[in-house]
This record gives C-alpha cells, sequence and structure tokens, in this order.
C-alpha cells in the first residue's frame, strides 16, 4: 500500500515537473490528485458538446489537438480515443506563459514547444510538412463561418500564403521544381516576428478548477 | 538678392551649398519684412483714410481741392494684416523643416524639435531687436483650439488599437497613477523647499501649498506633442513607443481634473475632503464623458460615410469636421478634449476605412500628416518666441528644485509602477524598458499653455511658474531629447520591426486568436479572449450592417487584408511597368507553378473526334466549369448599378484584377478541354497564378474586358475556336440545363477569336493604358505605404 501511494505522489509531482508548472508543487500535485479523480476520461464528443465552442471556426481542429498523440512530449504518433487528466494537462501546458526568471534557452525552447504545437494542428497525415493542400485546409476552416465569399477567398489566400512561404524560404527555384511543404523550420522562419512565447498563452490565474470541465458538469 | 561674401570664420558644413545659403537668407529676409511691415502699418490706414477723406472732400465740396488722381497703385496693409502674419509664420515654419533636412549631419545629431525651439528663440530675439511688440504667439486659445487638435487626431486615427488594447492596464497605470504621483510629489515637496530658511524671508515664503500642488499637476502630466516629435526618429519598439504615448495620450484627464480643481480653491485656501471625493467623480465624468463623446461623434461620421457612393469628394471633410465638433463638444463641457478625439479617431476608422474609396484614404492620411506637421513645428517655434518674450521672474532655488523633482519623481514613480505591473503582466518590463519610459517623460507645450492660462490676480507668482515651466520644457527638450537617440543605441533596446505584415503572419494571428478563445471555453474561464471574440461577433452581426455600405459588410478580416494586400501588389505592379515579376520583399524566381501540385503527363491526344467521355470525367469537368462560372458570377453579382461608381478602375480595382483572371482561367480550361479529353481535372487555377503568369508575360491578356455596364451576368467566352469545341459546349449547355442552374447565366457561344495567344492584343493593350491612366496618381510611395504607423 505504502508503496503504491508513494508512487501515485511521484506520478503527481513528476506531472507537476513535466508540464512545467513548477510553483507550489506540493499543492500542484494534490490538485492533479483531486482532478484526476474526478475526471477519469474524457473523449471526443464530450470536448465537441461544450455549447462554448460551437461558434468557433477551428473547432474541429482544436478538438483534435487533444486527442493527437504528437502532443504528449512522447515521441508517439495517431491518436487516442479517450483522454485522461494526465494528456489534458500536458496539452495544457503548452499554454504556459514565460516568466521574469525564464532565460533566453527556455524562452527559445518555449517558442519551439508552441510553434510545433501549431505546426501539428496543420500537419493532420504526419509527415512532416504542411501541404497546399493541408494549408488551404486550414484557411477554408478559418474562413468557414463567412460563407461563400469565404470559401472562393480562401484558395486564393491559401495559394499567396504557400508562395510567401516557399519565396522566404526557397527564393531560387528552377521553374520544374516542385516545393514540397512548409517543414518545421520553414514554419519556425515565417512566424519569427510573431514572438510566440509571449502571445501563445492563456492566464491560469483565475482559471477556477472546479468548474473545468469536459462536457460534464461538477460542482 | 545680393549674395553676401561670406568670411572665413564660418563653420564648416554648415550651409555650404549656395541654394541653402539663399533659403536661409530668404528666411531673413522674409522675417525682416513680415517684422518691418507692422511697421509701416501705422502710417498706410491713414494715408488710406487720408485719400477716402479727400475723396469725399473733392465729392462733397468739389471746389479749391485739385482732383486727386486715381490711385493706380497703393498699399494697404491692415486690410490683410492677420492672414498674411499668419501665413508667414506658417511659411517660415515650413522653410525652417526644408532647410533642416537639407542640412545633412545636423539632423542627425539634433532632433527636430530642439532645432525648431532654437529658431524660434531667434526669430523672437530679431522681433525685439527690431523694436516691435512680440505677438502672444502661444496665445492659450490659439494653442488649444488650432494648433493641438491635429496633432491628436492624426495620433488618434493612426493608434495601432491591437497593441494599445493589449497594454491598456499598464497605460492606465501610468497615465492615472504615475501623473497623480508626480503632481503631489513635485507640488509637495516644492512646497516643503520653499517654506525652509524661515530666518532669510524671500518671495518663497509667499509660496501657499494650494499654488504649489497646481503647479506641480501643471509640470507632471508628460506631453504628447513633445513625445511624438522625440520618439519618432529614434524607431524605438513597438511596446514602449505604445505605452509612452499612449500615457502622454491619456493623462490629459487627470491633469484637466487636477489643474481645475486646484485653480478653483487655490483662492479659497482649502480643499476638504469632499473636494478630493468630487474631484475623483469629476475624474471618471471628464476620462468617461470624454470617450463617450467622441465615440457618438466617431459612429456619427462612420454612418455618413456609408453614404458617401456618391459626393466621393467630400469625403475626407467629414473625417476632419466630425473628429474637430467632438474634441469641441468635449471642451465645451469641460471634458478631455484629447481623449474625444482619439475615440472618435479610433472608434470611426475600420468602419470609415470600409466605406470611403482609395484616394480619399489617401487623402486623409496626407492632410493629416500635413496639418499635425505643421502644427508641430508651430508649437515649437511659438514656444520659443513665447521665451524671448517673457515676461521673466528667475528664481535659481525655485527653477533648480523643479528640475530636479520632476527627474526624481518619474524615475521613482516608474519604478514603483513597474515593480506592480509586472505582477500583472505576461510579458515584463525589464529595467532597460523602464529607463527608457521614465526618459521619455517629456514635458512641453502644453504644460506652458496651461500656466499661461492663469490668472495674475490670483496667482503673484504667476511669472517665476512660467519661467520655471519653461525650463523643464528646454531640459526635457533639448538635454533628454538629444540624449535619447545614443542612449537607445547604448543600451541596444529592441528597435521597430521593419519586415512588412504578411499574409501568413496574419492568418496566424487569426488562428491563434480562435485557439486561444476556444482553449479558455474549454477551460471555462471567461478570459481576455473570449470578450474580445464576443466583441467581434457582435461588431460583425450589428454593427458593420449599420455602417459599412453593400457588400463589404461581410468580408471577414482576413479577406479585407488580402484584398488589400492584392491591391497594393497591383498598384506595384503597375507601377514597375507591368513587364517585370511581381516584386516582392525576397527577390525570387518561385512562381505558383513551383507549389502546384505536379499533374501527371498528360496522354497524347489520340483522338480530335468528338468524343464520348466516359460519364465520371463529365462531371468533373461539368462541375468545375460550372462552379467557375458560378464563382465569377457571385463576384460579378457585388456590382450591381447601385454601387458602381463612376470611376470603376479607382475603386473596384482589385476586383476587377480577379475578374479578368477568372476570364483567363475559364480560358484556359477549355484549351486544355480541347486538346486533352482524358485528362484528369486540373485544379483550377487560382488568380494569384493567373497574376504570377501575368507579370511574366504581358502579353497574356488575352482576354476581351468585360464591357463597361459591367454588372450582372454575361460572362462572354472569349476563347479558342474549334468545331468540336462548340460541340461540346452545346452538350454542356445540354446537359447544364437539366441541373438546378442560373437561369440567368447566358453563355454566349465563343465568338470567332483566332489564336489564344493574338485575340486580345489590342484590347489588352488598351486596357493597359487605361490602367495606366487611372493609376498614374499612384498616391502612396512603397515606404509610406503604412495604415498603422507601428506596424510596417
Amino acid at each position: 500500500m505504502g508503496a503504491s501511494q508513494a508512487r501515485t505522489e511521484h506520478k503527481y509531482q513528476d506531472l507537476a515537473d513535466k508540464t512545467g508548472l513548477k510553483k507550489k508543487r506540493a499543492l500542484t500535485s494534490i490538485c492533479f490528485m483531486i482532478m484526476d479523480f474526478l475526471l477519469p476520461h474524457c473523449s471526443r464528443e464530450n470536448l465537441d458538446s461544450i455549447p462554448a465552442l460551437a461558434n468557433n471556426p477551428i473547432r474541429k481542429q482544436i478538438v483534435e489537438a487533444f486527442f493527437d498523440k504528437r502532443n504528449q512530449h512522447q515521441d508517439e504518433v495517431g491518436s487516442f480515443e479517450e483522454i485522461g487528466f494526465e494528456q489534458f494537462l500536458m496539452v495544457m501546458s503548452h499554454f504556459r506563459p514565460p516568466t521574469l526568471k525564464t532565460t533566453e534557452e527556455e524562452k527559445e525552447a518555449m517558442r519551439k514547444e508552441k510553434l510545433r504545437f501549431l505546426f501539428n494542428m496543420h500537419d493532420t497525415d504526419n509527415d512532416g510538412t504542411i501541404t497546399l493542400a493541408e494549408y488551404r485546409k486550414v484557411v477554408e476552416e478559418l474562413l468557414s463561418k463567412s460563407g461563400a465569399i469565404g470559401q472562393e477567398a480562401a484558395k486564393a489566400i491559401a495559394d499567396a500564403a504557400m508562395l510567401e512561404v516557399a519565396s522566404t524560404n526557397v527564393p531560387h527555384m528552377a521553374p520544374d521544381d516542385f516545393y514540397e511543404g512548409i517543414t518545421f523550420e520553414h514554419f519556425e522562419q515565417i512566424l519569427k516576428g510573431l514572438e510566440m512565447e509571449s502571445r501563445m498563452h492563456i492566464r491560469f490565474l483565475d482559471v477556477d478548477t472546479t468548474t473545468m470541465h469536459c462536457g460534464k458538469s461538477f460542482s | 538678392m545680393p549674395p553676401r561674401r561670406t568670411g572665413s570664420h564660418r563653420p564648416a558644413g554648415f550651409a555650404q551649398s549656395l541654394p541653402e545659403r539663399g533659403l536661409l537668407l530668404l528666411t531673413v529676409l522674409l522675417l525682416l519684412q513680415g517684422s518691418a511691415l507692422p511697421l509701416g502699418a501705422s502710417s498706410s490706414p491713414d494715408v488710406g483714410l487720408s485719400q477716402t477723406d479727400s475723396d469725399h472732400k473733392v465729392t462733397a465740396v468739389g471746389h479749391n481741392s485739385t482732383k486727386k488722381s486715381f490711385p493706380v497703385l497703393s498699399l494697404d496693409y491692415s486690410h490683410i494684416q492677420t492672414p498674411f502674419e499668419i501665413s508667414l509664420w506658417v511659411l517660415l515654419a515650413s522653410l525652417m523643416k526644408l532647410g533642416f533636412h537639407l542640412i545633412p549631419r545636423l539632423s542627425g545629431i539634433v532632433p527636430e524639435s530642439c532645432l525648431l525651439i532654437v529658431v524660434g528663440l531667434l526669430v523672437g530675439g530679431l522681433i525685439k531687436l527690431a523694436g516691435e511688440q512680440v505677438p502672444p504667439v502661444l496665445d492659450s486659445r490659439l494653442f488649444f483650439l488650432c494648433l493641438l487638435p491635429p496633432i491628436i487626431l492624426d495620433a488618434g486615427y493612426f493608434l495601432p488599437i491591437r497593441p494599445f488594447m493589449e497594454n491598456l492596464g499598464t497605460i492606465l497605470m501610468f497615465a492615472v497613477v504615475g501623473t497623480l504621483w508626480n503632481a503631489f510629489f513635485i507640488g509637495g515637496l516644492l512646497y516643503a523647499v520653499c517654506q525652509i530658511q524661515p530666518d532669510n524671508p524671500s518671495d518663497l515664503h509667499k509660496l501657499e501649498l494650494l499654488p504649489c500642488l497646481l503647479f506641480g499637476s501643471i509640470i507632471s502630466a508628460v506631453d504628447p506633442v513633445a513625445v511624438l516629435a522625440v520618439f519618432e526618429e529614434i524607431h524605438i519598439n513597438e511596446l514602449l513607443h505604445i505605452l509612452v504615448f499612449g500615457e502622454s495620450l491619456l493623462n490629459d484627464a487627470v491633469t484637466v481634473v487636477l489643474y481645475h480643481l486646484f485653480e478653483e480653491y487655490s483662492g479659497e485656501g482649502t480643499v476638504t475632503v469632499m473636494d478630493g471625493f468630487l474631484g475623483v467623480i469629476s475624474f471618471l465624468v471628464v476620462a468617461l464623458g470624454g470617450v463617450l463623446v467622441g465615440a457618438i461623434y466617431g459612429i456619427l461620421a462612420a454612418f455618413t460615410s456609408r453614404f458617401t457612393s456618391h459626393t466621393r469628394v467630400i469625403e475626407p471633410l467629414f473625417v476632419f469636421v466630425y473628429s474637430y465638433m467632438a474634441y469641441l463638444s468635449a471642451e465645451m463641457f469641460h471634458l478631455s478634449g484629447i481623449m474625444a478625439l482619439i475615440a472618435c479617431g479610433a472608434v470611426m476608422r475600420p468602419y470609415v476605412e470600409a466605406n470611403i474609396s482609395h484616394k480619399s484614404h489617401t487623402t486623409i492620411k496626407y492632410f493629416l500628416k500635413m496639418w499635425s506637421s505643421v502644427s508641430e513645428t508651430l508649437i515649437f517655434i511659438f514656444l520659443g518666441v513665447a521665451t524671448v518674450d517673457g515676461p521673466h521672474a528667475w528664481n535659481w532655488t525655485f527653477v533648480t528644485v523643479t528640475v530636479i523633482l520632476c527627474l526624481v519623481a518619474r524615475v521613482i514613480g516608474v519604478v514603483g509602477l513597474t515593480y506592480v505591473i509586472n505582477k500583472f503582466r505576461i510579458v515584463k518590463l525589464t529595467t532597460k524598458d523602464q529607463f527608457i519610459i521614465a526618459y521619455g517623460g517629456l514635458r512641453g507645450a502644453i504644460a506652458f499653455s496651461l500656466g499661461f492660462l492663469l490668472n495674475k490676480d490670483h496667482f503673484a507668482m504667476r511669472e517665476m511658474f512660467l519661467t520655471a515651466i519653461i525650463t523643464v520644457i528646454f531640459f526635457t527638450v533639448f538635454v533628454q531629447g538629444m540624449t535619447i537617440k545614443p542612449l537607445v543605441e547604448l543600451l541596444a533596446v529592441k528597435k521597430k520591426q521593419e519586415a512588412k505584415r504578411s499574409i501568413n503572419e496574419e492568418i496566424h494571428t487569426q488562428f491563434l486568436d480562435h485557439l486561444l478563445t476556444g482553449i479558455e471555453d474549454i477551460c471555462g474561464h471567461y478570459g481576455h479572449h473570449h470578450w474580445k471574440d464576443k466583441l467581434n461577433r457582435f461588431n460583425k452581426k450589428y454593427v458593420k450592417k449599420c455602417l459599412i455600405a453593400g457588400e463589404r459588410s461581410k468580408e471577414p478580416q482576413l479577406i479585407a487584408f488580402y484584398h488589400k494586400m492584392e491591391m497594393k501588389q497591383a498598384i506595384e505592379l503597375v507601377e514597375s511597368g507591368g513587364g517585370v515579376k511581381l516584386p516582392s520583399a525576397v527577390p525570387s524566381t518561385i512562381s505558383m507553378q513551383n507549389i502546384q501540385p505536379k499533374k501527371p503527363p498528360a496522354p497524347k491526344p489520340a483522338e480530335r473526334a468528338l468524343p464520348q467521355l466516359p460519364k465520371g470525367r463529365e462531371e468533373e469537368i461539368r462541375k468545375i466549369l460550372r462552379s467557375n462560372l458560378q464563382r465569377t458570377r457571385q463576384r460579378l453579382r457585388s456590382y450591381n448599378r447601385h454601387t458602381l461608381v463612376a470611376d470603376p478602375y479607382e475603386d473596384g480595382f482589385g476586383d476587377f484584377l480577379l475578374k479578368k483572371q477568372k476570364m483567363i482561367e475559364l480560358e484556359k480550361k477549355i484549351k486544355d478541354m480541347n486538346n486533352y479529353l482524358s485528362v484528369p481535372a486540373a485544379p483550377p487555377d487560382s488568380p494569384t497564378m493567373c497574376r504570377a503568369r501575368l507579370a511574366s508575360d504581358p502579353q497574356a491578356y488575352s482576354v476581351k474586358p468585360v464591357s463597361e455596364s459591367v454588372p450582372t451576368i454575361q460572362v462572354d467566352l472569349a476563347s479558342p475556336q474549334s468545331p468540336d469545341s462548340v460541340n461540346l459546349m452545346d452538350e454542356f449547355r445540354q446537359a447544364s440545363q437539366q441541373q438546378e442552374e442560373d437561369q440567368g447565366l447566358m453563355m454566349k457561344p465563343p465568338s470567332g477569336v483566332s489564336a489564344p495567344n493574338k485575340p486580345g492584343e489590342v484590347d489588352g493593350a488598351r486596357e493597359q493604358q487605361k490602367l495606366m491612366r487611372c493609376l498614374s496618381d499612384p498616391g502612396p510611395s512603397a515606404d509610406e505605404d503604412e495604415d498603422e504607423p507601428f506596424l510596417p
């Protein structure tokens, strides 16, 4: 009994470390223990049924991102059918902000991690590149709430964007060469100006954990 | 104009070439003339008067006076005196600006504002030397009603909303709490300093607490004009720029309230707690009231611009007049006029820009820049002149203590506030940032004008105040203004990003917004993004429909951005002669064919006879055709006669290009169909691809331009000829009639056009000429092509 208890405690402390939520480790791991108890499993339908998400044009991609094994930092591919609290938290950990104490290398690592998350969201077939078709799909989804005007322009926009990526990264291509797709390095290059590490974050300060729900309600 | 022989003592590099010397000389002469004329003015009215008198005498009496000859040429200065002098000042200001940029090294070392103040000093000195009365140029009414609004409107209209809103909390903290701290710290300590040395009574002892606090509140506010003037030259990064600049704009409310509060009660000598409480309420009223007034006028302006499609010429006027009225209305109620102007500009901009024509947009931009530039120049010159004018009462203690206290208060305020603010910020402010924010707290003409407004009867020490204010202004503008640039270099503070905003960044910014909103929704957390998303949806659903004319109200932001980019590229394309490849930031040889997936090689055309296309293939081709035509029709539908403007090229240029490209793609499709009957359906060409091809081959204008009665739905398929195609078309027409197809769609049988490459050349050339003509006024040049000064 004692051994398994110690193991469980270790598990939550590890989890706290892994997700980088290092502050108040003990308190955090207790919270995680409670959460794990309350949210054993969550499936796609649970996430889909969140009413507030209905208006979001990229709802499908967001939900899919939670079930994507690539976001679990474990070098696996494919997707889960159901996720537990640990997986949920791993995905959420992509959204933590840098602090004053974060060093430059850590910031760089953080930025790579967040860009990787975005990249995985676009690269649905996991071949390491975002092809033109995949990029078109992204833009179409973004404009999906805008009706017919959106659809016809989506293709043009995606093409122009792809052209831009290619021009910036591989400026001189022979007319017969074919630009396969956006690799991760190119992706990093074009989004250099956006400062991901500070933009892509959620303020966890006010998150009320008792109302976190996966379609089920707790109180 | 006799050229002077210059001595050899002239410092090298100063006005070396003859034109520059000539220019300076011209200016000096103009000034002397301007100041000398008022001297002569005293005599001319008499002359004029006596002339009319004598004329009357002649007509009335009619005898004993010789009839005066008809005055062929007479001088009547008083008739035009005021406008003439105003124009002279404006001319002087503009010539000075010109002159500075001709002198190469000077403009690099010394900021323009310093040079202008020096010029003002010189002019004031000259006028005084000429024995004339220096005109009270920095009259407060003139300043607040004429000189200040253009600068603030320019700032407000082009305010980058996104960074401003993201940092609003920080900006408000600095503006409100920082200014309050400054005012009380400076006022209180000054009073304390004035009270010391009780055994050696001096003038200072007469100074009471309330006037000191009033003085503190006048001197503590960071001045937007000075900040703009200096910061524009140092190209600092966007965050710092918006923090200091935003603070200088928003502290106006605090200054207004404090000023009125202390001014009212200085006579009575005490301020009770009740008054303090009322002051707080007053602050809220002033600030929020100002914003409300501005927002109302902004919405009115946006609504008016919805109907201006027939009177494009006066569109800019609406923007200017509504904004100015917002300012005046706010000032009428003693609300914060500056905040009203900012709110007006920021609220109306997205809607007005969606409604007005490209040329009006350019006009607004250039007029605002012109007026604000002239205003700023005049303000600094007048500051110099007013300094010479006096009256001054120099008091070493008071002035030096003021200067020191200003600096100290600013530093302590910024450091303390940043410590608190950093607890709530994600992107923390580093020490370097804090230094720049503290150092960038410049004082300017607003402080001087407020001091000038003080009533001499209530404030015996008014002159001393004015002297101290001027000294502080000079110190901040000269010392801090000159040294901030080298300090920025020394500290290696991050500079402004020069990269153009790309379509990829735009796509991902939007993507991120939706992603973060989604994550927040999953967490059940109603944060920042959630409310922003709600506001956007409200805006899209209700507000845009009211305020934006026609189809553009439904245009999503991404598409609007894309169209803007296309328009810019199209203009660049035509400007560069049309024969060159699409100019882009990175010269590259990539075109669309590099990224389109390769088509499988076309099998040799076995037969040219009318084939029995396999059902599936036929279906595909039909679907593509239909979808292309449908899309074209949808595009065309947005132009009916009612929304069409007199000059379609000017307004619908981007869409016009798209239409043209759709034509080309249709034509190509038909050609493909003819030649490669068994080829699987090629992915339809996007306009970008066609444009890329267009760019490299200007002769590819092989399409007949859509006729001028643009509107509805005649799709003229200019296409290569062959009997096969006719039959094919017939077959398809029959097939498509079975569908629930567009009744309005007319497919005229392809007219007799010989070869794909020849046909429309003549038309193409004519068209190209038309394009060149209408775009001969390209408007914004390449580097001026910024809507948002902070996000080039």
